[in-house]
């Protein structure tokens, strides 16, 4: 008895046990999609499934429906990304969700590395200036919205804006 | 140095030297790291990556490893035949092949090291040495991170340490990984036990098997799964307190094998030698599963004649884009079958048969 692949209709030559997490699981897989799934994988032991999962399990946990509607309409100010963006790809849009998602992400935070104080290297030249590059992601992403409704006026007040941080000056 | 170049070489992981390169095939870090003044990957558009992508590669090309220049490689201009090739090498990541966009590697020649630019992250800087040798591959890695920190600014948090695109790399963006090769413990059935015990401690284990759960390769990869909390030393520390256990298993399963059931051992070595040898048509699962065989023969003595590296090197250029690359056409499946066996009996065999065909 031949399995078939669990992403298209080849015969599943790769049986492939998946330690990672809880009890092990066994995927099937064609040689095409064995050797995509295993070199994607290789570099992310852990990454997209057991963040998915995460995730999954705390929401579902902790919120209500009404709660997880609210959830998903946070946006981050800066680059625009929604709960929800994050929530469905598993993927941050800036630096700054970190701080404006602060409570949403805690939990998930601890649920994977236990911890929430980073005790490791410190950048020896630091990012002191780490607000000013914030609101050069933000004005930058402001810009392409100016240029796109074609509000031609403010988005040439945002490029001299856009200068004046990129050369390092306060606003 | 160009692409071609390395073709014909086998890549500094499977160079089949360093401490206890009988068992542990490579160590391996890598630093996720992005710059704080654009959004992640995620968010940034074609422009922003192309600013990205020219900013880092300007930074990083000043990087030199032993005086050397690095090898910068546009991906997004390379053919897919390239891509697959790099991705084999374990130079760039499959994700990495895939995506579209601005994106690039540099790459030593000596293929230690690899910056990948528009991963997941904005960057991604992996070292990697033969056998085991965390300790050395984390100061060359913490060097190189370093130098390149002098030149650009980093998202980083006092609370989070280095941000990344995903809470799973967050704090220290550090990933250890060790590869083993461990086919004593496949046959003697104690992988489930020995790895089970691993996850009690947070470590992932990823193992690939073959048809009917006969082990495939026999290769397993350990690495952390915790990034932050705890020190890029201690994380280290913590994949590499583990490798000396797996090794000390693994060689003691060997043992029992050699005084229990040696004549079976010598068997299963030879037929897989004799297939690989001999074959006319061979899929690259099959030649991974009887490579294994035969690495684990050598190393146990029951094959002269047959060098380490000259295997690994035959693990890596049996892979689909390699013999493509080497071969000089693009092949289908059927036809990479019956060059791989080609590619195999000219090398096992010393000449004696592939010689004559080549021509
Ligand atoms: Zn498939
Ligand atoms: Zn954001």
């Amino acid at each position: 008895m031949a399995l078939k692949c669990q992403q298209c209709d080849k015969t599943a030559t790769y049986h492939i046990t998946e330690l990672t997490g809880g009890k092990p699981q066994e995927l099937h897989l064609c040689e095409d999609h064995a050797r995509h799934y295993l070199t994607a994988a290789e570099d992310e032991p852990e990454a997209p499934s057991s963040l998915a999962g995460a995730l999954a399990e705390q929401l579902s946990v902790s919120q209500t429906a009404e709660e997880l509607a609210r959830l998903d309409q946070l946006s981050c100010p800066v680059c625009g990304i929604t709960f929800y963006d994050f929530h469905s790809k598993g993927r941050l849009g800036c630096p700054h969700d970190y701080v404006c998602f602060a409570e949403e992400l805690e939990p998930l935070i601890v649920n994977i590395h236990g911890d929430t104080q980073h005790v490791g290297k410190v950048p020896k030249h630091s990012a002191e200036g780490s607000e000013r590059q914030t609101k050069l992601i933000q004005l930058r992403r402001e810009i392409k919205e100016a240029v796109s409704e074609e509000n031609y006026e403010r988005a040439g007040k945002l490029k001299d804006e856009i200068h004046r941080h990129e050369k390092g000056e306060a606003s | 140095m160009e692409l071609n170049d390395l073709a014909p070489l086998c890549g500094e992981w499977l160079r089949g030297s360093g401490p206890e390169s009988d068992i542990v095939i490579s160590s391996r870090i890598r630093l996720a790291r992005n710059l704080a003044e654009f959004p992640f990957i995620s968010r940034a558009s074609p422009q922003e990556r192309e600013q990205i992508e020219s900013l880092l590669h300007e930074q990083i090309i000043e990087i030199k490893q032993d005086s050397e220049e690095l090898m910068y490689l546009n991906v997004d201009d390379l053919e897919g035949l390239d891509r697959q090739f790099l991705v084999e090498r374990q130079l760039i990541s499959r994700e990495h092949a895939d995506s579209e966009g601005a994106r690039g590697v540099a790459i030593d020649s000596g293929e230690q090291m690899s910056l990948m630019i528009n991963e997941e992250d904005h960057l991604r800087i992996q070292v990697m040495h033969s056998g085991l040798d965390l300790e050395n591959v984390w100061q060359q890695i913490n060097h190189i991170d370093d130098l390149i920190e002098q030149r650009v600014t980093f998202a980083y948090s006092k609370d989070l340490g280095y941000l990344t695109a995903c809470p799973t790399n967050v704090g220290t963006g550090l990933r250890v990984s060790v590869m083993l090769h461990l086919p004593a413990l496949v046959i003697t059935r104690q992988l489930d036990k020995v790895f089970r015990s691993l996850q009690k401690i947070s470590l992932a284990v990823r193992g690939l098997y073959g048809e009917g759960s006969q082990a495939m390769g026999d290769f397993y990869q350990i690495s952390n799964q915790i990034t932050l909390g705890r020190s890029e030393e201690e994380l280290v520390a913590q994949v590499g307190d583990v490798v000396p256990k797996l090794i000390d298993y693994e060689r003691h399963a060997r043992d029992f094998l050699l005084k229990e059931s040696h004549e079976n051992l010598h068997d299963r070595v030879s037929r897989a030698f004799g297939i690989l040898s001999t074959a006319r048509t061979i899929s690259s699962e099959e030649t991974m599963m009887l490579l294994s065989s035969v690495r684990m023969g050598v190393n146990l003595g029951m094959i002269d004649d047959l060098q380490i590296p000259v295997l690994n090197q035959l693990f890596i250029h049996t892979q689909p884009a390699h013999l493509q690359k080497l071969s000089g056409h693009v092949l289908d499946t059927a036809d990479r079958n019956i060059e791989r066996a080609k590619y195999l009996r000219r090398h096992l065999l010393g000449g004696k048969d592939g010689e004559a065909e080549q021509n």
